[in-house]
């Protein structure tokens, strides 16, 4: 945060066009460099959350898997926070595919 | 190939960033330094470096003909007046488009190789066939880019292209570089550049009006001894790549008045 980003906060002005172009590439870069479109992309995330929750409990509102770049690596970055049972146990569910798999797409469609 | 022939590829992916531009200066100011150099315009579509140079009207061969064995490379090649120690060689003609074949390209540069310390070639833009020519003649090479979003988003495509082709060294240069747009945060800073492409500078080419009145003219500015800014930027250049450590330009800290302080002051990191 620099001294022109407080300022333009305050002023209610967009922020300078820099950060942007940077973002912006940033993003289609990652994509660029794995040539995954974000429709695939998303499709993957779908499946390893459905794959990951075959086996543990996961929030699904606060999992996220993005691609992320860096010195020319990009990594799949999968954060999947797992649910805990007050007891403290890690929450594995029972394993009945049919009903978890609709539940998880019902939750995805929201 | 007995000496060891620098054979640097000069591409940018994008078009109109300013390859022909870097090559026509680089070669000048290498020649300059008394360094034997050839610069090979590899892109005979729409061939534009003879033009740079100011050597439209003295092409009568290219490398076409040396290959067809119908003249000698020394006829193909077309000395620069000012600079003997430069010559140039236009790869084809635009009549020829599917002519060149990358083992072609490696023939001709291999020719070159036994008579002159550098090689640069200049690339055409695309990453289609005429990059693939030229990137399978190249030993190292320099990617031009400017601050701008598609021009980066093109260069990284290149990078990872000559990567795969095994080129390298790869080093960047920055053209067109404005510090107070720079300073202002209204275009990617060098950092922003070097992060997202990954690549080691070579160095920065401020934007300069001299550059257009020198491709008017077809003489290079680092081929007079005027002080332009862009002139100063591309002898650098020349410089580093003999492995002279010259400091590179810092576009934030261009300037000196009371504007140019504040300037600063405003993109210092408060947190």
């Amino acid at each position: 945060m620099t001294l022109r980003d407080i300022l333009n906060k305050l002023l209610r002005r967009q922020e300078a066009s820099a950060n942007t172009a940077r973002e912006r590439l940033q993003l289609v870069l990652a994509h660029d460099r794995t040539d995954l479109s974000p429709d695939l992309l998303d499709q993957m995330r779908r499946e390893i959350l459905e794959v990951v929750a075959k086996y543990v409990e996961i929030d699904l509102k606060e999992g996220a898997v993005s691609l992320e770049t860096e010195d020319r690596m990009t990594a799949l970055v999968a954060n999947l926070p797992i649910k805990r049972h007050p007891s403290g146990a890690i929450k594995t569910k029972e394993l009945s595919f049919n009903a978890e798999n609709s539940e998880e797409q019902s939750t995805e469609n929201t | 190939m007995t000496k060891s022939t620098r054979i640097i590829l000069i591409c940018s992916g994008k078009g109109g960033v300013g390859k022909t531009t870097l090559t026509a200066n680089l070669g000048i100011a290498l020649a300059k330094r008394g360094v034997n150099t050839a610069v090979l315009d590899a892109d005979f579509g729409l061939r534009n470096l003879d033009l740079l140079l100011g050597l439209e009207n003295r092409i009568v061969y290219t490398a076409q003909e040396v290959l067809d064995e119908s003249c000698r490379l020394e006829q193909a090649l077309v000395k620069h007046k000012q600079e003997p120690n430069l010559s140039l060689l236009p790869a084809g003609n635009p009549r020829m488009l599917d002519w060149l074949t990358p083992d072609d390209m490696q023939r001709i540069v291999a020719l070159l190789s036994e008579q002159f310390d550098y090689v640069l070639i200049d690339c055409p833009a695309g990453v289609e066939d005429g990059f693939k020519n030229a990137v399978a003649a190249a030993k190292e090479a320099i990617v031009v880019t400017n601050p701008e979003v598609s021009a980066v988003r093109d260069a990284d495509r290149v990078i990872g292209l000559l990567n795969t082709h095994g080129v390298q060294p790869v080093q960047l240069v920055l053209n067109r570089v404005r510090p107070k747009m720079m300073a202002s945060q209204e275009m990617l800073s060098v950092d922003d550049v070097t992060d997202i492409l990954a690549l080691p500078l070579l160095g920065l080419v401020l934007e300069d009006e001299q550059v257009i009145v020198s491709t008017n003219r077809g003489e290079p500015l680092t081929l007079s001894s005027n002080n332009s800014p862009a002139a100063r930027c591309y002898s650098n250049i020349a410089g580093r790549l003999q492995g002279e450590q010259i400091p590179m330009i810092d576009p934030s800290k261009e300037g000196s008045g009371v504007r140019a302080k504040i300037r600063r002051l405003m993109q210092t990191k408060i947190f």
